[in-house]
């Protein structure tokens, strides 16, 4: 359980929460246990508005099966009053009960909406704790790829693939955006989830309190390989964090626009990769969708929208901006196609080439994956991304070792 | 009048309705004579089509409102559009709308051969409207100016190509009432239809209008 | 097929034979299974010519009554195929973890949720609330038929004609494999080629159209055809909640049209309205599709709410409390179900000033509603409630769906939607509502109706048993969904790797098992009742000591309703007739001006089928030429000026004579 937190909430909590501590005292809900502030406060606000709504909804079950008892038929010692149909005090209580209910919500909702905002800095570390001046968050650009995730580190200059490090205490600012369809970046313990879009750039700002790796997924479904683009995300100590920075440093690889459009290509349970130095100006490329030679950037085409267009002579800007169609012209599989695009029989059990699930290694490689709990996470991650490998074919991501 | 009680049937008794409710006359509770006939929905069902059609207009409007600007580094209404050629195009549906009110007029009159030559005129309008819109859409076309250039070319085409296939489609509806008028007279049916297109005429003249300024002048004055 | 693929290309699109999935055992077995019941359905018509009534009495028929039933019998058909969908995903997400990948591809789990989705929404409660209110809100406003006969005929045969054609790509080629709402840039041409969108918005398409119509033509039934001294305050509930709910369908599925027709603009043309690239924005696909999905949520849920109400007071033997508020409350539903759209995608990160105005909007909804469910509960405040199988429904809708109206409420608080968003908790959120709202009010208000349309009661031990797995069933189902959502799990996912998540799926998939056998009670039912019909039977007219005219007619009424238009003085017009001593009228009876059959709402939409499959599968020249052809014989029916006619007197006196000698024998 996790402590610090106001009393009233606390009340309403247990309130919310008692017909479910018997049933539930098995499994984990992360929603109800999180490790970051945000999602904390989240988790209040969903115990705060249940206890608030059960004030009204627990009577009126009460009382449903209670009048469905009292007056049924049989029971003839109950009065009738066949034509009794209106209260006036019966009807202003009706219609007011529920009222005064949304007004309390309705006030929490508006407070709780702009403090949570996920474009809002943050401007605590915990319930205890005011933010410190001074202190730089990290930022943290996240690209949804076919089914996987992209995180670039620009103050640290490396990048990494399906796997996410943050130190605690110290505030996160992702910006994120996606070079496919739309997905929603979600890591629960963390905060709530936001869209990630092609062309757009959303943001979120969080934080993590407490040590350990948490599961991070797409919430938003995104074609084949969607239920298999999760990756882990690892609160570390500062330390920790430095260490893992600096392996990432060591172990990766370079990763310039051609190694991104190889990336890019769909593919499903991708191992974690490391890449140590990031081409300059590459996530604002996919953030554009301008990753590959010769395209022109959205920023350039809405900066001539605005200016009014570019005239009549402006054909070759067409196959410029072009953009959904390069799996078409890659012969890539799209990530949606049925028959008579997918090039496959209907209902075919064969799936296509990168969207096949990789096999699940079926045990922990014995010494390559001490799987670590509690606090010190520096530098130990599962899989051949360590030993430097980089191809698709080696798939031995550490297994299900979730922290739902 | 012979009639049957009510105590027959499965009657739930409760409190006993003589001692609190005074009998009435038993044909208060339905229309003996057969006096009441409902009449007249079609022009109420029709006005709800016109409702509804014109929500599938403001969607398309909105589109236009939210798209109309990304132009794709290509070209912009100012660019494009033929302001003149539209204001002609434009009188051609206008003038098609009083036409039809002219029909109107003379089937109140009752007058079959005048009805059906301004029935005939406000179809020439009407062609010539579709003729020049679609003489616009060709010229834009050869221009490279496509519905694929843009998602601003895409909600032009469309808004405007959805408009024309309406006016398109009351003309078929025109040239089957003046077959059916020819056939059967200004008989009550066919009033109630040239009614309905009547309504449906003018409606597609004020979305017009929306379109004439809202893309038209907005674009080209902007 | 062909040695010139030109050739082939030009005569069958992009269909081949590797559209027919003859390797793939589940769906040659389902299909084998559909082909036997069909030859042995059509064998069994041949065999006892039937095709001729069939023909005669029901498919070419304008009888709002017998519309109404096609579309119930339609739904529950359909029902079948969603609920077999939900029965795989349920079997795939309970098995598929660690290395058991579970027995569907993710290319074929995706294409189960997505028709399960559209076929329960368009195919299953659509025709349901249609149904119902096409039987009912003619009967209970006095009226011989709804405002357009035809067109009523017309709207169904559309809405059969979507169906058929999300049947069909079960067999021929794949379904959507995008969700329910096809968001674009996956439902889009580059990340969705094939014909899986295709088929979804043709379907939707085609049946949108039906719906659209038949929601103009209730409206007008309600508002010009109500019987004399029908005020609109005077007005049965259920109509109340039937003329809001036709406003809504009026006022909403035009969206869905035009946003459907972008989205096949993109597809057909190249156009960018959706596309990632050249200015196009997915996101406006969202928004729009939005402002048409939130209030169809109210297009299925008022009806149910309508539902309740009549069989509240009927079994609780007493006047509706609060019929006023009752109908307010309905309004202000209607009117606000356009301001909340936003709450569905409060994470596409919008303000929040923006999410908080959507948030409360929908917060407020929750006041007439809670106002409604108060309502019902004075109702049976001081009635004497029989407990027959439609109560037992509501009051099992009251305690469901206010848990249902609860999850709705937390998920209407942005802060909280942004962890709940997308998770199996809004699963459970909506099949609460949708099961326990929409559903339980249609099996009630089919029950309830049933005397009505058929002269017989539903087999009252069969209907019990159905109901109570259909209860226990949807609790065991959904209350591991909501907790796995507070596990984090999203919706959509076809492997797990957590085994600790296993056992909840096991559970829901459970709770599956238990509402088939709801539904497989639901079925014998039916049969127990056709069978015991003679005990079953209702000469009466009015089985449940009801209260609104339906009830005044005999049991199933005559072709013509009412021999004569009621008149009405109270908005419980047969409790009132029958409080203040009505007598029928036995004479004086006059021949009745009714509408005529026709064939062309079912040619119409037979051609469809064509038009809409030629579309999906590219072949044009059948495209256009079924196109022609659908105009053709529109154009046609307008040319027919012969369509009514008169029940002679005489009928009217021996239909009305046999009614009088059946309650004669009564007393």
């Amino acid at each position: 359980m996790v402590p610090d937190e106001s009393m009233p909430v606390k009340t309403l909590r247990t309130l919310a929460l008692l017909p479910l501590f018997g049933l539930l005292s098995g499994c984990n809900m992360v929603l109800m246990q999180p490790s970051g502030d945000i999602a904390t406060r989240q988790r209040d606000l969903i115990l705060a508005s249940t206890g608030l709504m059960l004030l009204i909804i627990i009577p009126v079950i009460a009382f449903t099966l209670l009048f469905a008892w009292r007056y049924r038929v049989s029971n003839t010692k109950a009065e009738y009053d066949p034509d009794w149909h209106h209260s006036t005090q019966l009807e202003v209580l009706i219609w007011s009960a529920p009222l005064v209910i949304v007004i309390a919500l309705g006030a929490l909702t508006w407070i709780s909406t702009h403090t949570l905002d996920p474009y809002r800095p943050l401007s605590r570390l915990d319930a205890d704790r005011p933010l410190p001046a001074g202190v730089k968050p990290l930022t943290v650009e996240v690209v949804a790829l076919d089914w996987k995730w992209l995180f670039f580190y620009p103050d640290q200059g490396i990048a990494t693939v399906n796997e996410l490090a943050a130190p605690v205490d110290v505030p996160i600012s992702f910006k994120i955006t996606s070079a496919t369809v739309m997905n929603s970046f979600f890591i629960p313990a963390l905060a709530g989830q936001i869209y990630a879009m092609a062309g757009m750039e959303t943001k979120l700002h969080a934080v993590i309190n407490k040590a350990g790796t948490y599961e991070g997924l797409s919430a938003n479904y995104s074609g084949s390989g969607f239920s298999r683009m999760s990756f882990k995300f690892h609160g570390l100590d500062q330390a920790g964090f430095d260490q893992w920075v600096a392996k990432v440093r060591a172990e990766g690889k370079p990763l310039d626009r051609q190694g991104y459009l190889a990336l890019e290509k769909p593919s499903e349970r991708e191992p974690v990769r490391y890449f140590s130095t990031v081409e300059n100006g590459l996530y604002g490329a996919v953030l554009n969708m301008c990753a590959v030679p010769g395209k022109m950037c959205m920023n350039e085409m809405m900066h001539i929208d605005a200016m009014g267009g570019a005239g009549k002579e402006s054909h070759a800007n067409r196959e410029r901006l072009e953009y959904d169609n390069r799996y078409a012209e890659q012969g890539i599989e799209a990530p949606g196609a049925t028959v008579g695009g997918s090039g496959r029989e209907s209902h075919s059990r064969e799936q296509p080439e990168g969207m096949k699930p990789k096999s699940i290694a079926p045990e922990v490689k014995p010494d390559s994956a001490p799987e670590h709990s509690g606090h010190d996470h520096g530098g130990h991650h599962g899989g051949p991304a360590g030993d430097g490998k980089d191809s698709k074919g080696s798939d031995s991501v550490a297994p299900g070792q979730l922290n739902r | 009048m012979a009639t049957q009680s009510s105590a027959a049937m499965n009657f739930e008794p409760g409190r006993s309705p003589s001692v609190t409710i005074p009998q009435v006359d038993p044909t208060a509770f339905y229309d003996a004579k057969g006096e009441h006939h409902p009449e007249g929905s079609t022009m109420l069902g029709f006005w709800l089509y016109l409702m509804s059609d014109c929500l599938i207009f403001a969607a398309l409007f909105a589109t236009y409102a939210v798209v109309g600007r990304n132009y794709a580094a290509g070209p912009s209404p100012k660019d494009l559009f033929d302001l003149p050629l539209v204001a002609l195009n434009t009188s051609m549906l206008l003038f098609s709308s009083i036409t039809y009110g002219f029909a109107m007029l003379e089937m109140e009159k009752g007058d079959l051969s005048r009805v059906q030559i301004w029935l005939a005129i406000t179809g020439l309008f009407g062609l010539a409207f579709v003729g020049l819109e679609l003489y616009e859409f060709h010229h834009l076309i050869h221009e490279g100016a496509t519905p694929q250039r843009s998602a601003f070319l895409s909600a032009f085409f469309t808004l405007v190509g959805t408009h024309g296939l309406h006016v398109s489609l009351g003309i078929v509806w025109l040239v089957t009432l003046m077959a059916q008028v020819h056939k059967r007279g200004l008989v009550p049916e066919n009033k109630r239809r040239l009614l309905c297109l009547s309504m449906f005429w003018h409606f597609l003249d004020v979305i017009w209008i929306g379109v004439f300024t809202f893309v038209y002048l907005m674009g080209v004055l902007q | 097929m062909f040695s010139n693929p030109d050739l082939q290309k030009l005569l069958f699109g992009r269909l081949t034979l590797d559209a027919v999935p003859l390797h793939e055992p589940i769906l040659l077995i389902t299909f084998a299974m559909v082909g036997l019941g069909g030859v042995a359905v059509l064998g069994a018509l041949t065999y006892f010519r039937l095709w001729g009534p069939l023909w005669r009495d029901w498919f070419t028929s304008v009888d709002h009554k017998k519309i109404g039933i096609m579309y119930i019998v339609l739904a529950l058909v359909m029902l079948l195929r969603g609920f077999a969908d939900a029965l795989m995903m349920r079997a795939q997400q309970a098995m598929a973890f660690g290395p058991n990948e579970g027995y569907l591809p993710p290319h074929h789990y995706d294409q189960i949720f997505t028709a399960h989705g559209v076929i329960m929404i368009f195919f299953v409660a659509m025709p349901l609330v249609t149904g119902l209110m096409n039987f009912v809100v003619p009967l209970q406003i006095g009226a011989r038929d709804v405002a357009f006969p035809f067109l009523n005929n017309f709207s169904f045969w559309m809405t059969v004609s979507g169906a058929v054609t999300v049947m069909a790509s079960l067999f021929v080629g794949e379904f959507a494999r995008t969700g329910w709402l096809a968001y674009p840039p996956l439902s889009g041409p580059a990340m969705s080629p094939g014909v899986g969108v295709d088929y979804y918005i043709w379907a939707l398409q085609i049946a949108g159209i039906g719906t659209l119509l038949s929601g103009i033509n209730l409206i007008a039934t309600i508002v010009k055809m109500r019987a004399p001294g029908m005020t609109m305050m005077k007005m049965p509930v259920f109509t109340w909640t039937a003329l809001c709910t036709n406003i809504l369908i009026v006022a909403a599925f035009p969206i869905l049209t035009a946003v459907l027709a972008l989205l096949s603009l993109d597809r057909y043309v190249g156009t960018h309205f959706f596309s990632n690239d050249l200015g196009g924005n997915p996101m406006m696909y969202v928004n729009l599709v939005w402002i048409w999905g939130h209030p169809e949520v109210y297009i299925l849920i008022l009806p149910a709410f309508g539902v309740f109400s009549e069989i509240v007071s009927t079994f609780s033997s007493k006047r509706l409390f609060g019929y006023a508020s009752m109908v307010y409350a309905t309004v202000v539903i209607t009117i606000l179900s356009y301001l909340v759209w936003l709450h569905h995608f409060f994470t596409m990160g919008s303000g929040a000033s923006v999410n908080s105005f959507f948030g409360i909007t929908t917060m407020i909804i929750s006041i007439p509603t809670g106002a409604k469910i108060f309502n019902w509960l004075f109702t049976m405040y001081k009635g004497r409630i029989r407990f027959e199988v439609p109560m037992l429904w509501t009051v099992g809708f009251m305690v469901t769906f206010v848990i249902g109206g609860m999850t709705g409420v937390l998920l209407a608080v942005p802060p909280a939607d942004f962890v709940l968003h997308n998770s199996l908790f809004l699963i459970a959120h909506f099949h609460n509502v949708i099961i326990g709202g929409v559903l339980f009010g249609m099996l009630a208000g089919i029950t309830y109706w049933f005397p009505k349309a058929f002269g017989f009661k539903l087999d009252d031990f069969w209907g019990k048993v159905s109901f109570w797995f259909w209860l226990t069933g949807f609790w065991v189902a959904f209350m591991p969904l909501y907790v796995l959502g507070l596990m984090g799990v999203t919706r959509r996912v076809q492997h797990f790797d957590d085994p600790s998540l296993q056992i909840w799926f096991i559970i829901a998939a459970f709770g599956a098992v238990l509402i088939l056998c709801g539904i497989a009670s639901f079925a014998i039912t039916l049969v127990v009742s056709v069978l015991r019909r003679e005990q079953l039977r209702d000469t009466t007219g009015d089985p449940w000591g009801g209260r609104t005219l339906e009830w005044a007619t005999s049991s199933p009424p005559p072709d013509y309703n009412f021999a004569f238009t009621p008149v009405i003085h109270d908005h419980d017009a047969w409790w009132d007739m029958k409080k203040r001593g009505y007598a029928r009228p036995l004479q004086g009876f006059k021949a009745i001006h009714m509408p005529k059959n026709t064939a062309a709402g079912i040619i119409l939409g037979v051609l469809s089928i064509v038009f809409s499959f030629a579309m999906i599968w590219y072949i044009w020249w059948l495209a256009a030429f079924s196109f022609a052809a659908i105009a053709v014989v529109a154009i046609g029916h307008t040319f027919n000026y012969n369509r009514d006619f008169y029940i002679p007197a005489d009928e009217v006196v021996r239909t009305e004579g046999q009614r009088t000698s059946l309650l004669a024998e009564r007393v």
